[in-house]
């Protein structure tokens, strides 16, 4: 039992990087009925952003900043660091609809899956060649504690991923459904042709579903930067590749689903390695998830795709 | 003329679609453009709204501005041109509440969006007693209502019909157009395009025919009415 629970507790994590990543798959499929290859790397980027935000307020502010005590100012920074990342990677995911996307709205779809993966490509080797080899060490901005609770130890850090990742799934959620963008992003998803006959720029939805998608891929890339904080240029390929398989699992475009089925697939990759040699995880989890979208082909929440989309 | 189009060319792909169709619309006028299946009838009014691309050549111009030089959201935003699409095609995922403010979207005019959303549940009273189910779940008529409903949110110097009356028992048809009666009255001016040639001629007053991509006939709605072609090829003999 306390084997099961402590494993949970590391599912938990793990699948929280993949949740957050896998929304922003999702949202952007959901709309622009597009796979963003890249989003990924957008990931890799916002992991990146996040590690020279918060290495700069702490050289401005030191660690016992405000004149709070170390824990607290640590916290200021980590706070002001996943704001200030999201807000920076947005404009990244912005750049790279307006730049990459924008211009093939109408070409072929795999001509804007094959421009994804070289968005990848760029952002990967453009990393390379800007920041040069060597990894990076995300700064320790909690100090880890560890509780122990009927005999399952869980560390801040843990709590800490778990609950913003979910925080920030909820709200994304909730702005989604009653909000008015959020109203015309869903308009968007169930008929892309009709919505700029109701006055609605579709290019500004466009641009407003790859930021929010790219925010919470910056929160994924700073959260996975406080459990492993070694980052490299390549660290966003596995997991683009795993979250896009989550938001197809998900469903098209919903968000609770991508959110849901980001958690399953850390469950199913963390208890698979606890029966299994480790070496076999991806495929046995791959297995496990081919299996159900056999029986659910549209994934938990998608609905069968409509046909009156085009003209 | 409110609306004038000259010479208006759209292809799909290879194949041309309309071959360089020349009509106008004056101000609070209704007028229909007749025609079979195919003719180009939807073309004209996507041509119109932005929504595919008209050729090198051709001329919009809408209140004396030239339609070309507008994006299809600003077509409905500034030019005030609201467009009933065919097939009605709401977001049949979203609250009828949902589809009536979406269509008022971009609009800075609390007052007057609410105004409106009165007076679509004035000349629709159905649709308000369903504002919180889903569209997909309302009837052909109430949908074709709601279609209507969502123009008069987004736009009202004009309102583009595609096919009001496809799928509509003959009742509820009557009912649809005595709302767009109504609805010009107030002072928008309605293009109306139908394969109901007599529907459509009786409702409007000035009609033009379209075939295979050009216009072969023009005329008041009573002549076109009375015109052996018209009756021969429309009005069933």
């Amino acid at each position: 039992m306390e084997f099961f629970l402590q494993n949970l507790v590391n599912a938990l994590q793990w699948g929280s990087f993949y949740s957050l990543i896998a929304i922003g798959y999702s949202m952007v499929y959901g709309v622009l009925l597009l796979f963003n290859f890249a989003h990924g790397d957008i990931f890799m980027v916002g992991a990146y952003i996040g590690f020279f935000v918060s290495t700069a307020l702490l050289a401005v502010f030191g660690t016992g900043a405000f004149g709070l005590p170390t824990g607290v100012s640590l916290a200021v920074v980590l706070v002001l660091t996943l704001i200030i990342s999201m807000l920076l990677n947005s404009i990244v995911g912005m750049l790279v609809e307006r730049i990459g996307y924008r211009p093939l709205r109408d070409a072929p779809r795999a001509s804007a899956a094959i421009t994804g993966l070289m968005i990848g490509i760029i952002l990967e080797t453009g990393n390379l060649i800007l920041l040069g080899p060597q990894r990076r060490l995300f700064p320790e901005l909690i100090p880890t504690q560890t509780i122990e609770l009927a005999g399952v130890s869980i560390t801040n850090k843990k709590m800490l991923i778990v609950g913003v990742s979910l925080l920030l799934t909820l709200a994304l959620h909730q702005y989604v459904r009653r909000s008015k963008w959020g109203m015309a992003m869903r308009a968007m998803a169930y008929d892309y042709v009709v919505v700029p006959l109701m006055g609605i720029p579709t290019n500004a939805v466009a641009l407003l579903t790859f930021g929010l998608g790219s925010a919470l891929a910056a929160a994924a890339g700073i959260l996975y930067g406080t459990a492993y904080p070694v980052l490299d240029p390549n660290m966003g390929i596995l997991f683009g590749w795993k979250a896009f398989v989550a938001a197809i699992l998900g469903g098209r475009g919903s968000i609770l689903g991508a959110g849901l089925a980001g958690f399953l697939l850390g469950f199913i990759e963390i208890f698979v390695a606890t029966i299994f040699p480790s070496t076999m995880r991806n495929l046995i989890a791959f297995g496990i998830i081919l299996v159900i979208l056999t029986f659910r082909p549209h994934g938990f929440f998608g609905e069968p795709h409509s046909a009156r989309l085009r003209l | 003329m409110l609306l004038t189009v000259e010479n208006l060319h759209v292809s799909y792909g290879n194949i041309k679609a309309l071959h360089g169709i020349s009509f106008s619309v004056d101000e609070g006028e209704i007028v229909c453009i007749i025609g079979a299946n195919g003719a180009g009838k939807s073309t004209t009014l996507r041509a119109i709204s932005r929504l595919v691309p008209a050729a090198p050549g051709s001329k919009m111009t809408f209140d004396g501005k030239n339609l070309l030089d507008y994006p299809p959201e600003k077509v409905v935003t500034e030019l005030g041109i609201a467009h009933v699409p065919e097939g009605r095609r709401l977001f049949e995922n979203l609250t009828v509440m949902e589809n009536l403010k979406l269509a008022a979207f971009a609009r800075k005019d609390p007052a007057g969006v609410a105004r409106d959303m009165e007076r679509v549940f004035s000349i629709f009273p159905r649709l308000k007693e369903r504002i919180n189910q889903k569209a997909g779940t309302l009837s052909g008529g109430e949908q074709q209502m709601l279609a209507v409903g969502r123009a008069m949110l987004s736009a009202h110097r004009v309102m583009l019909l595609d096919e009001p009356s496809m799928g509509l028992a003959p009742l509820l048809m009557m009912d649809v157009f005595d709302a767009l009666r109504e609805i010009n009255k107030e002072g928008t001016t309605i293009l109306l395009v139908e394969q109901n040639a007599r529907m459509a001629l009786k409702f409007a007053q000035r009609g033009y025919v379209l075939e295979t991509g050009n216009i072969v006939l023009e005329g008041k709605s009573e002549d076109l009415l009375n015109n052996p072609e018209v009756k021969k090829a429309y009005l069933g003999g």
